[in-house]
């Protein structure tokens, strides 16, 4: 661990308690980010501890895939940390980030459509020994059976709830500690919407840590332990899910009244 | 459906057992049939009916004879025709076409699918012993073009880099051998990995900075970059000899054996050496062989790349570079390994150029040999294998077939595209993965 550590606490605060950036398993610290002139991210500060699953909710173009992709490195901040498991990571290249114990679902799935199910479960442990990419592939058919099924069907030709299991499982191939994902509801019917939801639970059961950004504020807050609410770049609110969803401000702006 | 009838009726005026769907209009397209056969003899009369003689300084245009008048006038007519019964045609047409069947792709097994690879390399090695030399020839340049196309559908086709001067990879093949051989003295099979290392370098060099570009701007950039080698090439007289390019390039050996006449000092002859009597045909037979081993090679390694995660990462990129880099994958340096190993194919094709030309200069290399490799690569299929190799015997056979049609020939290959991108828009052998795999287990 770097020193500076010691003199750096991240002002995430939520619920009267602190959460410095050696514990928190993810940290951002004022993180402001930019496309061009246009400011996406203002001042952005927010913490995921180990073993949590936090909400980022927040209306479209709140700059919620742009805190998630800051993260991730694309685009870089133009100021502000990000650290993850005590480490700093701004400014380290995406690809090296994506290695790191991290794994990002990106909005829309983005499944490799001409390809197998087996063969984008494969490019997600495209850095894997061959051994342990089949490892990884077993752990995650173990995850989602109805992958198995669809073992070597092309991704394109699947459903969209089938396509977002891929898309997720894909993530889950590097065995990441820590688990972004965007808006994984985009475009499903809401029973399918369930069943990803209580996938992401029973990866947190398993110890995956999740970081949750959605639109979908009522399911994504009922089984978040905190949230955030981000809006117009800002985070304006932060609280435990349970808190948030009984907030009216958030009511009235998020849950349709 | 009593009230129906009824309207049909009020509107149509028919009783309602003719209410049959509206037929096409019988109308006789008689100016557009008129304007057809005039437009026809207006351009073929121009570019067939009259001739251009130069006496002197002056051009004089002379009229063609009656027989060719004769045969403009019968296409005009036979134009005229075809437009007027056209709707009837088309009509004819959509009535008989039988609905379209679901088409179930062929999954051969892997034995049988063996087999046929082994048959097909067996009648290509035995092929020089029972055709005739031109034929051997010919075949050598089409394996060269195979080769050619198999590396630029590395690029092109699977990792989808529009690289429009692939040339100039071919030329950097050529000159390292040439080069290297008239300056150092090198043979052709010390120089043929020295010529694909050295054109592996040249698309690193080249893809460093320009892969982070995509599409049509990086489509022009390597459009440049092969002008940029043939011009170089052109004006360096000192190294490369300039447009007299270089002479005198050896032909490959066998294993020291040389298949010329007489043999350089310290070489001997292959002929002199078995103690058989000399025959040019040996020669060309032998670099055919060099060449379908070359083209085999090169089949095999990408083959191979294609079923490792490299090739499958070129895939990907291909479909979805945000999903690629979300996986930690680095996008520029996949792109860069597919433009460094389709590059030395070229290299290695190029070294093998200029060992059978025995002359090369800059006038081999220039965009129109783009062009055609990589309208064998679109016309094969993108990123199919097979297919490559169909369009590529395509591309060189027909002009050869051609040869007749002499300057009709670029129509000719213009049609086909035309033709192509109507009918099989997808190429001869599209890249198909099968939908149903039985369990190899």
């Amino acid at each position: 661990m770097s020193e500076h550590v010691e003199d750096v606490t991240p002002e995430a605060t939520l619920a009267g308690e602190e959460l410095a950036p050696r514990e928190a398993m993810l940290a951002l610290e004022h993180l402001t980010t930019h496309y061009g002139p246009v400011q996406a991210l203002n001042d952005v500060s927010l913490a995921v501890g180990q073993g949590e699953i936090v909400t980022l909710i927040g209306a479209n173009g709140a700059g919620k895939t742009t805190l998630l992709m800051s993260i991730c490195g694309d685009p870089r901040p133009t100021s502000g940390r990000v650290w993850f498991e005590g480490e700093e990571i701004t400014g380290t290249p995406t690809a090296r980030v994506m290695r790191g114990g991290l794994s990002v679902v990106p909005e829309g799935r983005r499944i490799f459509t001409g390809m197998t199910v087996e063969e984008n479960l494969a490019m997600g442990g495209y850095y894997q020994s061959k051994e342990e990419n089949e490892r990884s592939i077993e752990h995650v058919l173990g995850l989602f059976p109805r992958l198995k099924e669809r073992f070597q069907q092309r991704g394109g030709t699947m459903s969209g709830g089938e396509q977002q299991m891929l898309a997720i499982g894909r993530a889950l191939m590097s065995r990441p500690r820590l688990l972004l994902l965007d808006e994984p509801s985009l475009g499903l019917a809401p029973i399918v919407i369930g069943q990803i939801f209580e996938i992401v639970e029973q990866l947190r059961e398993q110890g995956t840590t999740i970081f949750l950004v959605e639109q979908n504020a009522h399911r994504a807050l009922s089984i978040a332990d905190r949230g955030y609410v981000l809006e117009h770049g800002r985070v304006v609110l932060a609280d435990s899910g349970k808190a948030l969803l009984a907030n009216d401000d958030v009511r009235r702006a998020y849950l349709g009244g | 459906m009593p009230k129906l009838a009824k309207q049909t009726l009020n509107t149509a005026g028919t009783s309602p057992a003719e209410t049959i769907p509206p037929q096409p209009s019988y109308r006789r397209p008689w100016w557009s049939a008129l304007a057809a056969a005039v437009l026809t003899l207006v351009l073929g009369g121009s570019v067939l009916g009259v001739q251009l003689e130069s006496t002197g300084i002056t051009t004089t245009v002379r009229l063609m004879g009656m027989d060719t008048w004769g045969w403009l006038l019968a296409a005009a007519l036979a134009v005229f025709l075809h437009q007027l019964v056209r709707p009837q045609i088309e009509e004819w047409r959509a009535r008989t076409r039988k609905p379209s069947r679901f088409s179930v792709p062929d999954v051969m097994s892997g034995q049988k699918r063996q087999l046929w690879i082994m048959l097909a390399i067996g009648a290509l090695l035995i092929f020089p012993f029972l055709s005739n030399r031109s034929a051997v020839d010919l075949a050598t340049l089409t394996l060269i073009y195979i080769m050619l196309g198999l590396g630029l559908n590395v690029v092109v086709g699977l990792a989808g880099l529009l690289d429009l001067g692939y040339v100039g990879f071919y030329a950097v093949g050529a000159y390292t051998y040439a080069l290297l051989n008239s300056y150092l003295g090198f043979s052709f099979w010390e120089a043929l990995p020295i010529a694909g290392l050295m054109t592996a370098l040249f698309g690193y060099l080249l893809g460093f900075p320009v892969l982070r570009l995509r599409g049509d701007y990086l489509a022009i950039v390597t459009l440049g970059f092969g002008e940029i080698i043939r011009i170089l090439l052109n004006n360096w007289t000192e190294l490369t000899g300039g447009p007299n390019g270089i002479a005198r390039i050896p032909k490959p050996t066998l294993f020291n054996l040389e298949f010329s006449r007489r043999a350089d000092e310290g070489n001997i002859a292959f002929h002199e050496f078995f103690g058989i009597d000399y025959d040019p045909a040996l020669k060309v037979i032998y670099l055919y062989l060099l060449a379908l081993i070359l083209v085999l090679i090169t089949l095999f390694v990408i083959y191979r790349l294609l079923r490792m995660p490299i090739g499958r990462a070129w895939e990907a990129l291909r479909e979805d570079d945000i999903a690629c880099r979300s996986l930690g994958m680095n996008p520029t340096g996949i792109k860069l390994s597919a433009f460094t190993i389709g590059a030395s194919f070229a290299g290695f094709a190029g070294a093998f150029f200029a060992a059978r030309q025995g002359f090369i200069s800059p006038e081999s290399f220039t965009f129109i040999e783009s062009a055609i490799i990589l309208a064998i690569v679109v016309l094969g299929g993108m990123g199919s294998q097979l297919g490559v190799i169909l369009a590529a015997i395509a591309m060189t056979l027909l002009p050869e077939l051609a040869r007749e049609f002499n300057e009709y020939r670029m129509l000719l290959f213009g049609l086909m595209m035309v033709l192509m991108m109507v009918w099989r828009p997808q190429g001869l052998v599209p890249l198909k993965r099968p939908q149903m795999e039985l369990d190899r287990g």
